[in-house]
């Protein structure tokens, strides 16, 4: 390195001398606050050019009228907020039954052998069917066809058939989650599990399993935010939840400023779940990347 | 039947093949108690497949596998009881890897022999020490080097007991240094009277470990015998050329 004090070297001309990273580092973060600029500038020229068309659309000043009501907003709020408690109630036990159900038809459709085939094909179809249906009809099936059906001893409350519609639905796309995560696991954990003596179950509970629901737990959080959108389907069969309450505020004051109210709750829940399952994914991908070094 | 114990395996007329693709084409095979024998030959003669049929990780087309007398490819026999005794350790260490060492090694015990979890946790401790990875109980496979996952691995193996332990290849996947402390561990094993099947290429120490050496080719035992003939005076051509090979690439 440089000899201070002394005349200049070849050294201290260097690139990758004293100056050189410091240099770089500066010219670095111009480059940065110069997009950062430039981003800026570009967002409120395109969205000040959208504002502007929408501001001067025909149809405007009656849009804000029926969609951007302040006083109903504030109005409509609370009860908004009161129906999304429902809605955080359905969410909750639907996903612990969710978790459930869903491994275990993985499972079930995993297990090897012409023995357990029935049992596969059962899961299998039970599968194929919850995919194909849209939610809605479902949803009705259940919640108005079952209880119709009048058979003593069978719960009526749509609360109870919404919890089973989504449980139904839902477990159907995490079980085929579960299953990509357990085809994951290279065939030679079981091989060394099953060697130490382990039976075809066992090694499934100790080993293929927790490797696998490690691996599967940034897609099942994306089906959450699915879910979580989706429990709006139960309104449907008049449980009064998020939705519901706005469609009632919506027919009182024929105005659908509530409808606002409940995409703004959304949001507010949805996105911040949305980032954190990005982060997970990144960070699972930069330990892999990180692994195979 | 003579008054002598049964043999620790015994391999009769084992036929395995994968699809059309015939591996194994009548294998013999005794191993006495006590007995250590290295499986040699080429890459694809079946070495792996041979130690994954003992282990009954492969279901076998005809023959018969027997284990300390009893048969082991019988129809109706309970492979898990059957595996609890013979131990494999594989190439790739096939360690757990969201487990702990302590919890690789103490799993089978507990699961499978319904210890205690502290009688197994002692028991895995104290066989970890044997093997100086004690200080190594608490990490995770990957923040191990590859000599200290394949001496977990052959802990893991050990902990269960076994009365025939499988080695393949244990070696291969390792950087040259550290080959010493994994084969010092199996001379150990050896001196100390494990019943050992080795598939290896490392010759020297299938020449200073094995009380037996055979030579698989074309899906057959061709040629065994004691190391020191096997390598000095092979009687078979097939062996000669794979053993010139093998010195060509200096491996003897
Ligand atoms: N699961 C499998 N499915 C199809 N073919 C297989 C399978 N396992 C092994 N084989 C084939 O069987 C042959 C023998 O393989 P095996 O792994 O037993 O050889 P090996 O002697 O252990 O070789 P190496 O020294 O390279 O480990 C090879 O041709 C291989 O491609
Ligand atoms: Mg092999």
């Amino acid at each position: 390195m440089a000899t201070h004090g002394g005349p200049p070297t070849v050294t201290d001309l260097d690139v990758g001398g004293v100056d050189g990273p410091r240099f770089v580092g500066r010219r670095r973060q111009r480059v940065s606050w110069r997009s950062t600029a430039i981003a800026a500038a570009s967002a409120v020229v395109f969205f000040g050019a959208l504002g502007w068309i929408v501001v001067n659309a025909p149809g405007w000043d009656a849009f804000r009228e029926s969609f951007l009501d302040p006083r109903i907003f504030w109005g409509s709020l609370p009860d908004v907020i009161k129906g999304f408690w429902t809605n955080v109630r359905l969410f909750l036990i639907a996903e612990v039954l969710i978790l459930v159900l869903g491994l275990l038809v993985a499972v079930l459709r995993s297990l090897p052998g012409p023995v357990f085939f029935p049992v596969r094909l059962l899961a299998t179809a039970y599968v194929d069917l919850f995919r194909a249906l849209p939610g809605v009809l479902v949803i009705f099936m259940l919640g108005f066809g079952i209880p119709g059906l009048g058979i003593a001893g069978v719960p009526v409350e749509p609360f109870f058939w919404a919890i089973v519609t989504l449980t139904l639905l839902y477990s159907a796309y995490v079980s085929e989650v579960y299953r990509a995560g357990i085809e994951s696991v290279h065939p030679s954990q079981d091989a060394a599990a099953r060697s130490l003596g382990l039976s075809r179950f066992q090694s499934l509970r100790h080993v293929v399993v927790p490797q696998a629901v490690r691996r599967v737990i940034p897609p099942l959080l994306n089906d959450f935010i699915g879910l979580q959108k989706d429990t709006v389907l139960v309104s449907f069969i008049g449980v009064v939840e998020i939705f519901r309450t706005a469609q009632i505020k919506q027919a009182a004051t024929f105005n659908f400023t509530p409808y606002l109210a409940v995409a703004l709750v959304f949001l507010v829940v949805t996105i911040p779940l949305a980032r954190f399952t990005d982060w997970l994914v990144a960070r699972d991908r930069a330990k892999a990347a990180a692994g195979t070094r | 039947m003579t008054a002598a114990p049964a043999p620790a395996l015994r391999i009769e007329g084992l036929h395995k093949s994968f699809g059309d693709l015939p591996v194994l084409r009548g294998i013999d095979l005794l191993v006495a108690e006590h007995e250590v024998v290295c499986l040699i030959g080429a890459s694809g003669s079946g070495k792996s497949t041979l130690l994954r049929c003992v282990n009954l990780l492969e279901e076998i087309d005809a023959g018969r596998i027997f284990v300390a007398g009893e048969e082991i490819t019988a129809p109706k026999v309970d492979v898990d009881r059957i595996r609890r005794r013979i131990g494999i350790v594989f190439q790739a260490f096939n360690l757990f890897p969201h487990m702990s060492v302590l919890e690789n090694v103490s799993l089978a015990p507990r699961k499978v022999l319904r210890r205690s979890r502290a009688d197994a946790e002692r028991e895995a401790l104290e066989l970890l020490e044997r093997f100086g990875l004690a200080d190594k109980q608490g990490e995770f496979p990957d923040r191990l080097s590859g000599g200290q996952q394949q001496r977990v691995a052959i802990v893991r193996a050990l902990a269960m007991q076994p009365d025939l332990l499988l080695l393949d290849e244990i070696t291969s996947a390792l950087d040259p240094e550290l080959v010493a402390e994994v084969l010092d561990v199996i001379r150990g094993l050896a001196a100390g009277g494990m019943t050992m099947v080795i598939a290896t290429h490392e010759m020297s120490f299938a020449r200073d470990i094995a009380g037996r050496v055979c030579f698989l080719d074309g899906g057959r035992i061709l040629e065994e015998g004691p190391p020191d003939r096997m390598f000095s005076a092979p009687l078979e051509e097939r062996t000669q050329q794979f053993l010139e090979r093998i010195i060509a690439a200096g491996r003897l």
